[in-house]
């Protein structure tokens, strides 16, 4: 008779009864949740009867019009950094190593310097760019000149701040893409290359989407790194969360206030990326595992239809969720 | 259609072919055994230059492998010529080498699509009978990790099939296999030599198939070429002391 659970149809008694054991207790985790409870309330009980504090201001400035309008230029800020980081990333990791050595070494020399220096300094490199380039032209040899244009009208406090937080991005995004895409066996390159593909091809259509599971998280964790940094273009007076917060704080003197004001937007926002990203890493999770895991709403319609469940008896039960539809 | 005049190939210092002369004629199944570290792998790959050779001339149906000859001089292809080479040879390997992120059928159809311009509703009908004549018509949308490993090697046959290659190169196509797996890909590959009547090369330590499918064997060893005839001949009556010991030891 082999060993394991009943075959559907073989006679229940077969199975030897379920284990029914004292399950160990933890005291431990008793005390400390009563130190943990006992210190929050007490952090938060500080903060709320903090004589000088306001929360009335926090209330009032939460959906305040500047901060409401700092907020969508914070999200602009962040979508189009990411935006050039991602694709100049990708550019830069394929060139990085590319057979080509010329290609590959502009690459490496790329990441060197965006990567070498302080994005706050490249934001302020672009935005005081016109005091030693007032204008900027591009002429073919032979005089003819095919645009003209100051620059400060070319690159504004908001463009600034985009070149500077896109361009320092992409550096950090090559080398994560680069990990990606060293991560791919490289029997998929071969197999490829056998059907006749082009180098290209090859990346595009089959090393790419398979690094895309290891670049994804990393590409998360900067998206929200991002709409952080992007409060560095206030020294590009560009007027997104963070500067609105300091412009109203100047103004009246409610400095933590609208500190709070400002995190909890910030909160708020890294809390729905995070949501997305999951989404995102489930959608290129696919062909690597065999069932695909739940959305965090499966999961909790799973627990509420399971927490309460009978420990699994012999022979067959109709009425369990089936994991296997 | 397969022609080596003594091929050599060396990795570093390392001389893995030394002086390799064979020729595979149209519609003939050749299988190669030996040794690990003869030298087979390395030779199937060269044919469709997946590595390069140092010496020697070796070429597919008339054609350099990896170059042109005008007059006395040869000039590497280009990459575009090198990729159109490859696509009328297909390729097994040992580890299947699927697109885990395609389907089935996704993969069948890829190199068709991309590199055939084919369209994608005439790929995807071609991928479903290639995929019924490898016997998983019910696989179209399974993910190849959803398969097992003689179900993937027939996908990756049917893969390759889809381009219509002139030439099949098989790499140890069942060495990665559970024993009891093996025979239905075997199968596969008995019916492209029969009913298609495909050009095979097989690298294999399978010598039931080699005996009954192959219309030659040749046996390999230190990068040379020790003995090659009729795969029946050889199997029974091995004419050098290195290819007795070998079939010794596996048969």
């Amino acid at each position: 008779m082999p060993v394991g659970p009943p075959l559907p149809g073989s006679p229940a008694g077969l199975r030897p009864e379920a284990i029914k054991a004292i399950p160990v207790r933890h005291p431990w985790r008793w005390v400390s949740t009563v130190v943990v409870v006992a210190i929050v309330a007490e952090v938060i009980y500080i903060f709320v009867t903090a004589p000088g504090m306001s929360w009335g201001a926090v209330q009032q400035y939460l959906f305040g019009r500047l901060i409401l309008q700092g907020i969508v230029v914070t999200l602009e800020l962040t979508v189009l950094a990411m935006v050039i980081g991602v694709v100049l990333g990708v550019v830069m990791a394929v060139m990085r190593l590319s057979p080509n050595p010329v290609v590959s070494w502009v690459s490496w020399f790329y990441i060197w310097f965006f990567r070498g220096t302080p994005v706050l300094v490249q934001i302020f490199f672009w935005y005081n760019l016109a005091s030693i380039l007032p204008h900027i032209a591009l002429s073919i040899p032979g005089g003819h000149v095919l645009f003209h244009a100051s620059t400060n009208d070319l690159i504004s406090p908001f463009t600034a701040a985009i070149l500077g937080l896109g361009l320092n991005e992409a550096a950090y995004m090559a080398e994560i893409v680069r990990a990606g895409l060293i991560s791919v066996e490289h029997g998929q390159t071969e197999a490829a290359q056998a059907l006749g593909m082009t180098r290209l091809l090859v990346m595009r259509r089959i090393v790419l989407p398979q690094a895309m599971r290891v670049i994804v998280p990393p590409t998360g964790n900067e998206t929200i790194s991002m709409l952080k940094t992007s409060s560095l273009a206030f020294v590009a007076t560009v007027p997104e969360l963070f500067t609105r917060q300091e412009q109203i704080s100047n103004a009246n003197f409610d400095v933590i206030e609208l500190a709070i004001v400002a995190s909890i937007w910030y909160l708020a926002m890294t809390s729905i990326l995070t949501v997305g990203q999951y989404y995102v890493e489930r959608y290129f999770a696919r062909g690597t595992q065999r069932e695909l895991p739940l959305t965090p709403l499966q999961r909790f319609r799973r627990m509420l239809f399971t927490f309460h469940a009978p420990p699994p008896q012999a022979g067959p039960v109709p009425s369990l969720p089936s994991q296997h539809p | 259609m397969v022609k080596a005049e003594a091929v050599h190939k060396s990795f570093g210092r390392l001389e893995v072919l030394r002086g390799i002369d064979l020729e595979v004629y149209p519609k003939e199944v050749m299988c190669i055994i030996g040794p690990s570290g003869s030298g087979k792998s390395t030779f199937l790959r060269c044919i469709n230059h997946l590595e390069k050779i140092d010496a020697g001339r070796l070429s597919v149906d008339g054609e350099l492998v990896g170059y042109r000859e005008r007059g006395n001089q040869l000039y590497e292809l280009p990459d575009r010529e090198i990729c159109r080479k490859r696509s009328e040879i297909g390729m097994v390997f040992q580890r299947f080498n699927l697109f885990p992120h395609m389907t089935a059928l996704e993969n069948i159809a890829e190199a068709p699509i991309q590199v055939k311009k084919m369209s994608r509703s005439t790929a995807e009908a071609q991928a479903r009978s290639l995929l019924e004549r490898v016997g998983l018509a019910d696989k179209v949308k399974a993910y190849p990790n959803q398969l097992s490993g003689g179900q993937q090697q027939r996908v990756a046959i049917a893969r390759a099939l889809a381009m219509e290659p002139k030439l099949m190169l098989f790499d140890e196509p069942t060495s990665a296999l559970d024993p009891e797996l093996v025979g239905e890909v075997l199968d596969v590959m008995r019916a492209l030599a029969n009913d298609l009547g495909m050009t095979m090369v097989v690298v294999t330590h399978e010598m039931g198939f080699a005996r009954e499918v192959g219309d030659s064997l040749v046996f390999m060893d230190g990068g040379v070429v020790v003995e090659a005839g009729k795969p029946r001949e050889v199997l029974a009556n091995p004419q050098h002391e290195r290819t007795r010991q070998f079939l010794s030891k596996v048969l």
